[in-house]
């Protein structure tokens, strides 16, 4: 690996570094049953990881989410919970 | 070349404009005041053509030359005093990211309590940041070092920002006769800025990168380096200056009448002229004393220092500055010189002449007079026995 000086670099390698790993025992689950597709877990992601696909069922980008629980809180409809590490995701969908 | 009366800002700010900077950007303060005030005029009559950008404080100036500067253009700031530091945040940024900025710093002493005279407090204070820091003893060499700091600035064996001191209203506000050179000769000394990265919407990139433990050090290691090559490229930049101007200019360090001295002593900025007017009078009553001034203080030359400093028996450090809880940091750096060293000269270090307190040749012959007899580390001179100090 190279420093450049100045330590310049490509733009976006950010997203090379998974934050995901700082997550501590909590990951979100989407349970997709009672979700209005209001949009406001990908609102209050503090990291921007919630995604939608346009049919009321969101997914958490597990490579940077930190497992806050914000979207979980926010959640008017109860629809997402937080469980812990191992527990197995529902959907699909939620695989990126 | 054009030998002119005019005001030592005055002499910085034409000496700017002939190094054509694309952007300017700075927030007045006194004593700095005066350099932008002539530069915001030249554009405003059509003299000079760039960009004069009005902002809100100095962080904010310093952060237009940065952003400046990454897209790959010429770029000068200036202030003082408080105004430094609250650009400081911005100047660590701008040295890690390797922008060759130069800017004018007309020193002034640090609040509180408030006051806007003379001393080096304020550039000291950032004197860590990775900025290359050049210390003049008058106006025309205010005039000349601009030339020499982006000179060597820019050179891609260094990449670091450069800070030219000059003491305020001693230089910055007082007249002086000062050689201003011709453009074809400043163009000749100073070429083009060719920067090796920079920002264009074409071709993005991400500059002064997030660094873990596992890289930061290096970081760190490739500044130090390039301040240590820097030592050369300011020879090389001081001896390249007579080519191009005719005329002698400055270096990392002048000797005055040491070739034989006992006694050496050492400063920095204005307080030089009156130590040489010291060392004469001493000369002439038989004592074998001389001066050396420092210009570049980073980056430190400390070899060629101590080589300089070897033959005497007594070194006299007068520091405009104060590391509160230690002692004068030039003081404190050169005694450091001679450690594990044979035969070290005796140093005495004072510090004089804090928020603008002339430091006279009365002021001078007692530091020297004290060096004489005794251990003096970082002892303040010239107080005043009149006051009463609650505490003390």
């Amino acid at each position: 690996m190279r420093i450049t000086t100045g330590c310049v670099a490509q733009p976006g390698t950010s997203q090379n570094y998974h934050t995901g790993s700082w997550r501590t025992g909590l990951k979100p689950r989407f349970l997709h049953v009672r979700c209005t597709a209001c949009d406001l877990c990908p609102l209050a992601c503090p990291d921007g990881c919630i995604y939608g696909n346009g049919r009321n069922t969101y997914y958490a980008d597990l490579n940077y989410c930190k497992g806050c629980g914000i979207c979980a809180t926010v959640c008017p409809v109860d629809d997402i919970e937080m469980v812990p590490e191992e527990a197995p995701l529902l959907a699909a969908t939620e695989e990126k | 070349m054009a030998r002119r009366i005019m005001e030592g800002s005055r002499a910085v700010a034409e000496a700017v404009a002939l190094c054509q900077p694309q952007v300017v950007a700075a927030y007045p303060i006194t004593p700095q005041t005066h350099i932008v005030h002539e530069l915001a005029q030249m554009v405003a009559d059509g003299q000079v053509k760039m960009e004069f950008v009005n902002v809100e404080s100095e962080h904010s100036a310093a952060s237009v030359v940065l952003g400046a500067s990454a897209t790959g253009v010429r770029v000068f700031t200036s202030s003082s005093s408080q105004g430094l530091i609250l650009m400081s945040e911005v100047l660590f940024n701008i040295a890690g990211m390797r922008l060759p900025v130069v800017l004018a710093c007309v020193n002034r002493a640090l609040s509180a309590p408030l006051n806007i005279w003379t001393d080096h407090q304020d550039s000291m204070a950032v004197r860590d940041a990775g900025i290359l820091q050049f210390y003049s003893e008058n106006a025309q060499e205010a005039a000349d070092l601009t030339f020499l700091a982006y000179r060597v600035a820019e050179d891609h064996r260094v990449l670091l920002p450069a800070m030219v001191c000059l003491d305020g209203y001693v230089i910055s506000h007082a007249w002086e006769v000062v050689d201003i050179p011709e453009a074809e000769q400043v163009d000749s000394y100073l070429p083009p800025f060719q920067p090796r990265y920079r920002l264009d919407p074409a071709h993005p990139l991400s500059m002064g990168m997030y660094a873990e433990p596992d890289k930061y050090i290096e970081a760190r290691y490739m500044m130090q380096q390039a301040m240590e090559r820097s030592v050369g490229i300011i020879q090389e930049a001081a001896h390249d200056f007579e080519r191009a101007f005719g005329r002698p200019g400055p270096g990392l360090m002048e000797e005055y009448r040491t070739e034989d001295a006992e006694t050496v002593l050492v400063a920095m900025g204005s307080i030089a002229s009156t130590a040489k007017m010291v060392v004469d009078q001493r000369r002439e009553a038989g004592e074998r004393v001389g001066l050396l001034k420092l210009v570049a203080y980073r980056p430190f030359p400390g070899e060629l220092l101590y080589q300089a400093l070897k033959p005497a028996r007594r070194v006299v450090v007068l520091d405009k500055a104060v590391s509160l809880g230690a002692q004068g940091p030039l003081g404190t750096e050169l005694r450091a010189l001679f450690l594990g060293r044979p035969r070290p000269p005796r140093i005495s270090t004072f510090i004089v002449g804090l928020g603008g307190r002339d430091v006279t040749e009365a002021v001078i012959n007692d530091a020297l007079k004290k060096a004489g007899r005794g251990r003096h580390q970082g002892e303040f001179l010239d107080l005043r026995p009149d006051l009463e100090l609650e505490g003390v």
